[in-house]
């Protein structure tokens, strides 16, 4: 039964996309990973506008003081096994935002990052394959 | 009158960043509508006031990557008229392409939105790839697709080789011809029709007392533009009309973009075909001399607005930056109030409400129809992490 579960995680993660006070940059590279040009529903993979559908998080953004909060409690709101998913260089160091009073702190800081993406703002091609990699990781046992 | 209060975000489906409504309703109608605003607020203003004015054009286009490239163009333009620089005309040509360029993806990017938010996912898939071809012209002229550093003190960061300028003219070629097809859909569409027809609407009266810019604005019938108004970089020596829809409600909005997009084509290719020779760059001096400079350019959104504060010295003493979104949020609560819930996406996206240029320093009161600033250190206190 866990073997099944695991292969239908592997066949068709649905994502759920969070902005945690980016420029929007790595958003839209992220909405035009799913259009046609790059199509990762190739891999089975769906937005899902509902934490409590989604495997993994995408999440982009320099982490504010103020959506913090309410990140962690969107990750709390979603089922087990979860996955994150960090994109761009905000998400990763605080980038060009680094010592701006408005970021709290990094997205790992916050909550649990299984893919780092670098960039500024990464190319869809790289996001892809930071989800790819995602996928191998899952299939060998996740994080969690 | 009892009425219930509906909560939207701030992760929420419809738009792709987070912001909270809380809409008051009365069955399906929407009597009142309160904007949570301020969760993208990172303090760039603050930080750009820290670095120098080379370090800021990088920090300031990173307000919005959707389009940074006006936002590095205000500031470069203001702080060269704070110098009283003038740039080479090959630099201005290729500002004016580069900022047209940013502004045809943007309103792709938002008609594609907008058909999501229809219900017509068809339509976002077709735009969303069409958009793909200018995103290709983008990265062959700068070097990157969204946030590109073309624009820098002095000049253009790179030069453009006639291989480029071929392909760039054959992008725009093939974009208006499929442009066409959009116009059709938008204009004949019965989903379209029925979705933004009548919806959202704002009355030109109520759209100059907002003080709403851009399309918004345009889309009730104002002319207004200013690279029409008050030319800057190519916009003098280039021919193109402001289009104005007088119909007040989103369809207008939507129409006026989709309008924009053939205008920015003509512009584009008559700016290239003009493209005057000689330097792309002029060497501009790192300390600028004490003044006060206001700039202003026509942001995709709307009308963008810098005021710098010079002491002299290489870092700005004060830095200012009025986003077209915050503009438009007042009269996105007006098209919202008396609408139904289901009409709630449609009418705010057709103000391309963009919430990371929007979550400024200023503080909106809508209840009073108010706006103030508030004090860095009360603010944290208000709204700090613990919250």
């Amino acid at each position: 039964m866990g073997k099944l579960a695991t292969w239908c995680r592997l066949k068709s993660p649905w994502i759920l996309h969070i902005n945690a006070g980016g420029c929007n940059g790595c958003d839209i590279e992220i909405l035009a990973a799913l259009t046609p040009r790059y199509d990762v529903e190739r891999f089975g993979i769906l937005l899902k506008p509902s934490p409590r559908h989604a495997d993994v998080m995408v999440i982009a953004g320099v982490m504010t003081r103020q959506i913090a909060e309410r990140v962690k409690r969107i990750y709390e709101q979603m089922p087990e096994p979860k996955f994150v998913v960090a994109v761009g260089a905000c998400a990763l160091t605080g980038g060009v935002f680094q010592n701006c009073y408005g970021q709290a702190m990094r997205v790992d800081q916050v909550i649990p990052v299984d893919v780092y993406v670098p960039g500024c703002p990464p190319k869809p091609e790289a996001i892809i394959d930071g989800v790819v990699k995602l996928l191998g990781k899952v299939g060998g046992g996740g994080s969690q | 009158m009892t009425t219930t209060d509906l909560i939207i975000g701030p992760q929420h489906p419809a738009l792709h960043e987070p912001e909270r409504f809380v809409l008051k309703l009365d069955g399906e109608y929407v009597v009142d509508v309160v904007p949570r605003i301020g969760y993208v607020h990172r303090g760039i203003e603050k930080a750009a006031e820290l670095r120098s004015y080379i370090q800021d054009v990088y920090l300031i286009e990173r307000i919005c990557g959707i389009c940074n490239v006006s936002h590095s163009l205000v500031y470069v333009q203001t702080v060269e008229a704070l110098q009283g620089f003038e740039i080479p005309p090959r630099a201005a040509y290729l500002r004016t392409v580069v900022h047209e360029l940013n502004r045809i993806h943007s309103h792709l990017l938002l008609l594609g939105v907008v058909g999501e938010l229809f219900g017509f996912d068809t339509l976002f898939m077709y735009l969303w790839r069409d958009r793909e071809l200018v995103m290709d012209v983008v990265e062959s002229i700068t070097g990157n697709r969204l946030i590109s550093a073309f624009n820098v003190l002095g000049g253009v960061a790179r030069d453009v080789g006639p291989s480029q300028i071929s392909e760039a003219k054959r992008a725009m070629e093939y974009l208006r011809g499929r442009m066409k097809f959009y116009k059709k859909v938008f204009a004949e569409d019965p989903t379209v029709e029925k979705r933004s027809k009548g919806v959202g609407i704002l009355k030109p009266s109520s759209a100059l007392s907002l003080c709403a810019v851009g399309p918004v604005i345009r889309g009730s019938g104002i002319k207004t533009d200013l690279r029409a108004d008050d030319p800057y970089a190519a916009y003098g020596e280039i021919p193109f009309n402001v289009i104005t829809y007088d119909t007040n409600d989103s369809w207008a909005r939507f129409m006026v973009r989709v309008d924009e997009v053939f205008e920015s084509i003509g512009i584009i290719e008559y700016a290239l075909d003009h493209l005057p020779d000689g330097p792309i760059r002029a060497r501009f001096p790192r300390r600028v001399r004490e003044g006060e400079a206001v700039g202003r350019v026509e942001a995709p959104r709307g009308e963008l607005i810098n005021h710098i504060i010079s002491k002299g010295g290489d870092k700005p003493y004060r830095f200012k930056c009025r986003t077209p979104t915050l503009a438009n949020i007042l009269a996105a609560c007006e098209m919202i109030r008396g609408g139904q819930i289901a009409d709630v996406p449609v009418s705010l996206s057709s103000i391309d409400p963009c919430f990371s240029c929007e979550d400024r320093l200023a503080i909106i009161d809508v209840s009073k129809g108010e706006r103030y600033s508030a004090r860095i250190r009360d603010l944290m206190a208000k709204y700090g992490a613990s919250r």
